[in-house]
Formats: structure tokens, sequence, C-alpha cells
């Protein structure tokens, strides 16, 4: 059973070995010729104003939450869909029950505008 | 001394023949990112009424090789404020998942590296990976436009991978299975291409693969690296091959939403004409082998959902931003999660063509 895993760890370790290999080429061939203006942040022509680690909108972090809650969601009903037709009637009339519940919590933060970027 | 050599060969003698496998899915996926390139280029030159690259070779198709030594000569930039080891450890971290994911794509009825019984779950573990690429080059930048396209690229991927992962669990439903093997040969019938899911589970199938549009932040998507207004995003301050690793794993990340595309909704392996051609005219040599189920059905829809991805790209004006969101959010969910209860109870029900025979 385990074992079905060690070709995908291989190409994983293959992937992140290309990744590596590719970037250490592109050191070793190409030249290095560092300046003060070629290393600074790009910017249209003049100096930055502020750091650019900057505030940003909190929508992004609500977007994020949202996300994680509907993720979770996906993998409760990941093994629900495999199984239904062994669990029949009673499992889909439970899941029923559980998307409503989580429809009214969509329609909660859709009426509450969280989802609106305007 | 030789007793262990010998021992540790016979050890290792499986993970060299994954290596080999491996090999053999890497490069001509490589080659196929090469001249999806150029291929890209010539489509959308030709739908522009323009010649696309000519130059390099016969009719340009030496390109791709010449794209790829400028940028292997190319300086590696690091910018002076970045944080120089999440700089070079985001491009890795973008291709690594985008080649790994293909250890579970079935090629043919019994070619499969990884044949795991969760296959799906994993591509969808190992695609959510590649989102971290984009956060942390866009973060460890330290640059206003990288920072930008990074917040509102991953928002954008966050967002349609639900919408995704709804259209996953449709299919999960109809075919029983997270094997990808098996959920293709869920799809086998007497009805040709009728009987794959495509048909069934249509409005999943179309939210898959515009999710999957906007997941690889291609155009209309594209506002990630919308270069009029944030130059080209989390990827701005990179150069030569750590720029070349982030388009790499683009363009990998797209011929795999095509291949899963096609092995969910289009059958993978299965022939468009399966049960409709008789056994004699199967046996005929050329004429039965490609009538009958093999790998090159699989690349021709591959090669059709990339041509859409070139056609999408030609056609539409950029969308934006607050209308992407809107889309995802309260477009595709609510269609999603309304097609599951339908998919499911049709299921239950066993209505046919697709569900009435016993599994």
């Amino acid at each position: 059973m385990l074992e079905n895993y060690l070709p995908v760890l291989l190409f994983m370790s293959v992937g992140l070995i290309i990744g590596v290999v590719m970037i250490a080429l592109g050191f070793v061939l190409g030249p290095q010729r560092p300046d003060s203006e070629k290393l600074s942040a790009y910017e249209c022509g003049f100096e930055a104003f502020e750091d650019s680690r900057m505030k940003f909108d909190v929508r992004y972090y609500l977007v994020a939450i949202l996300f994680i809650l509907f993720d979770l969601e996906i993998a409760f009903l990941f093994p629900w869909a495999v199984v239904l037709e062994k669990i029949g009637i009673f499992g889909w009339v439970a899941m029923l029950v559980f998307l409503a519940i989580l429809v009214v919590g969509f329609i909660y933060e859709w009426k509450k505008g969280a989802l609106e970027w305007e | 001394m030789l007793q262990w050599l010998i021992s540790t060969y016979e050890n290792w003698q499986p993970v060299s023949g994954y290596l080999v496998h491996i090999v053999a899915i890497t490069v001509p996926l490589f080659v196929c990112v090469a001249y999806l390139t150029y291929v890209e280029r010539k489509i959308i030159g030709y739908m522009q009424v323009r010649m696309g690259p000519t130059r390099v070779g016969w009719k340009g198709l030496l390109q791709p090789w010449a794209d790829m030594f400028k940028l292997l000569f190319k300086e590696i930039i690091i910018p002076s404020g970045a944080n120089k080891i999440l700089f070079l450890l985001a491009p890795i971290l973008a291709l690594a998942p985008a080649l790994a994911a293909w250890a579970v794509i079935p090629l043919n009825a019994t070619t499969v590296l990884a044949d795991l019984n969760a296959g799906l779950l994993y591509v969808l573990a190992v695609t959510s990976i590649g989102v971290y690429g984009v956060i942390i080059a866009g973060w460890s930048s330290n640059s206003k436009y990288a920072l930008l396209g990074a917040m509102r690229s991953s928002a954008q991927i966050v967002a349609y991978e639900i919408a995704m992962g709804f259209a996953l669990v449709g299919v999960l439903i109809a075919a029983k299975s997270m094997n990808l093997g098996d959920i293709i040969v869920s799809q086998a019938g007497q009805h040709g291409f009728l009987d794959w899911f495509w048909l069934p589970l249509l409005p999943l199938f179309i939210i898959y693969f515009i999710s999957g549009v906007a997941e690889t932040n291609r155009a209309p998507f594209d506002v990630a690296e919308g270069e009029s207004e944030i130059v080209a995003g989390f990827h701005v301050e990179y150069s030569g091959m750590a720029f070349a690793v982030f388009f790499l794993a683009e363009y990998a990340n797209m011929i795999l939403i095509s291949a899963l595309a096609a092995i969910m909704f289009l059958g993978g392996w299965l022939s468009p004409v399966q049960g409709w051609v008789s056994a004699t005219w199967l046996a005929t040599p050329y004429i039965g082998w490609i009538l009958d189920d093999g790998f090159h059905w699989l690349l021709i829809k591959i090669a059709f959902f990339l041509f859409w991805y070139l056609w999408f790209r030609a056609t539409f004006p950029r969308y934006r931003y607050d209308q992407i969101m809107r889309l995802g959010w309260k477009v595709f969910i609510p269609i999603t999660i309304v097609w599951i209860v339908v998919v499911s109870a049709m299921v239950l029900a066993q209505v046919g063509p697709w569900w009435d025979r016993p599994s």
C-alpha cells in the first residue's frame, strides 16, 4: 500500500532537483555584474517612497478564511462522494443537511458583503 | 564488497526503474512545454493575422531552443532588498508540484507511474502547493508590484480552487472512485463519446475548465500579471533561469489541467468511437490501432484543451478583478453545489444511460 507512494516521493524529489539544477545552471552560465541600480527593486524610474511590505486590504484575509472553510467542506465531501452508493439514501440526506447548514452560512456572508470587491 | 554492491543494486532496482519512468515522463513534458510556447505564438499570431515566429529554423521551429539558450545565458538578478533564500526557493516550489502531479496521470490502460487509490486527492493536494511559490515570490522580492501581483494571484487561485474542488466532487460521485484509472474505466461503454462524463456533468465540466484557466493565471484571468497595471506581477523581479522556472511551471500546469480535464470529463485514453466500431475493424492493422483506445487519444484531448487556452487568450479581454471574484464566489460555487445535489440524486436513482449499470 505505502510503497505505491515511493514513485510519488521520487517524482517530487526529481522536481525539486530539476528546479535547483536549472537555477544553478543559470548562475554558472550567466554573467554576474551587479550594481546598485540594477539590484534596486522595480519602480517606475524613481526611488521607492516607502517600504514595499506595506499594509494591504483586509479582504485578502477574508478570502483566505473563507477558503479554509470551503476547502474543509470539500475534504468532507470527497470520501462521502466515493461511498455514496454504499451508504444510500440515509448518507445522502445526512450530507444534504450538512450542505444546507453550509449554504446558510454562505448566504449570510453573501448578504454581509464579504464577497464584494469594489 | 561485490556482494554488497549487488545487494544494494537489487534493493534499489525498483527505484531506478521508477527513475527511468519519471525521466520518460519529464523529458517529453519539457519538450511539450517548449513547443507549447511556439504553438501559442503561432496560433495567436494567425488569429491576429500575423505570422508568429518565422526566423529561427524552418518556419521558426527552433524558436523555443533559441529562447532557452538566451535565458540560460542571462544574469540572474537578486534585488538587494530581497530575502535571498526565499527568493530562490519560490520558483522551485512552483515547479516541483507542477511536475509531481504527473505521477498519477494514467497514460493508457496499463501505464501509470503511481497507481494511487487517492489519486484525485493527491492531485488536488499537490497542485495547491503551487500557490506557495507565487506568494513567497511576491513577498521575498520586496517590491510593490510583486507583492500586489502575489496577493491578487493567490486570492484568485484560492477562490477558484473551491469551485474546482466542488467540480471534482461531482466527478467522484459519478465515478465512485478517486483512482484516476478507475475514473476513466467508469466512462467506458457502448455509446462512444456520449458515455463520457462531460454530458451528465456538463456544468461541472465547463466550471472545471474555466477554473483551471483561472488557477493557472492565464488570460482572461491574468490580472496577476496584468502588464498594464503591475508590470509582470509576482515574478517582476525575476530574470534569467529563475524566471524560466516560473515560466516552465505555468506551462506545465496548463498541460496538467488539460490532462485532468481530458481524464475526468473526456474519458482519458478511451476512444470516442468506443462500442461503435465492430471487432473486425479493430483487428485491422493501422485503422484498428487508431480507432482503438490508446495514448494517442489522450494526447489529442490534451491538445484540444490547450487549443482552448490559446483561443481564450486571443479572444477575450482581461477581466476586472472584482468581476473575477464575483464569478468565482457568486456564480461558480452556487452552481456546483446545486449540481452536486443533482448528480448524487441521479446516481442514487440510477438514472440511465450512465448509472443504470450495476457497478
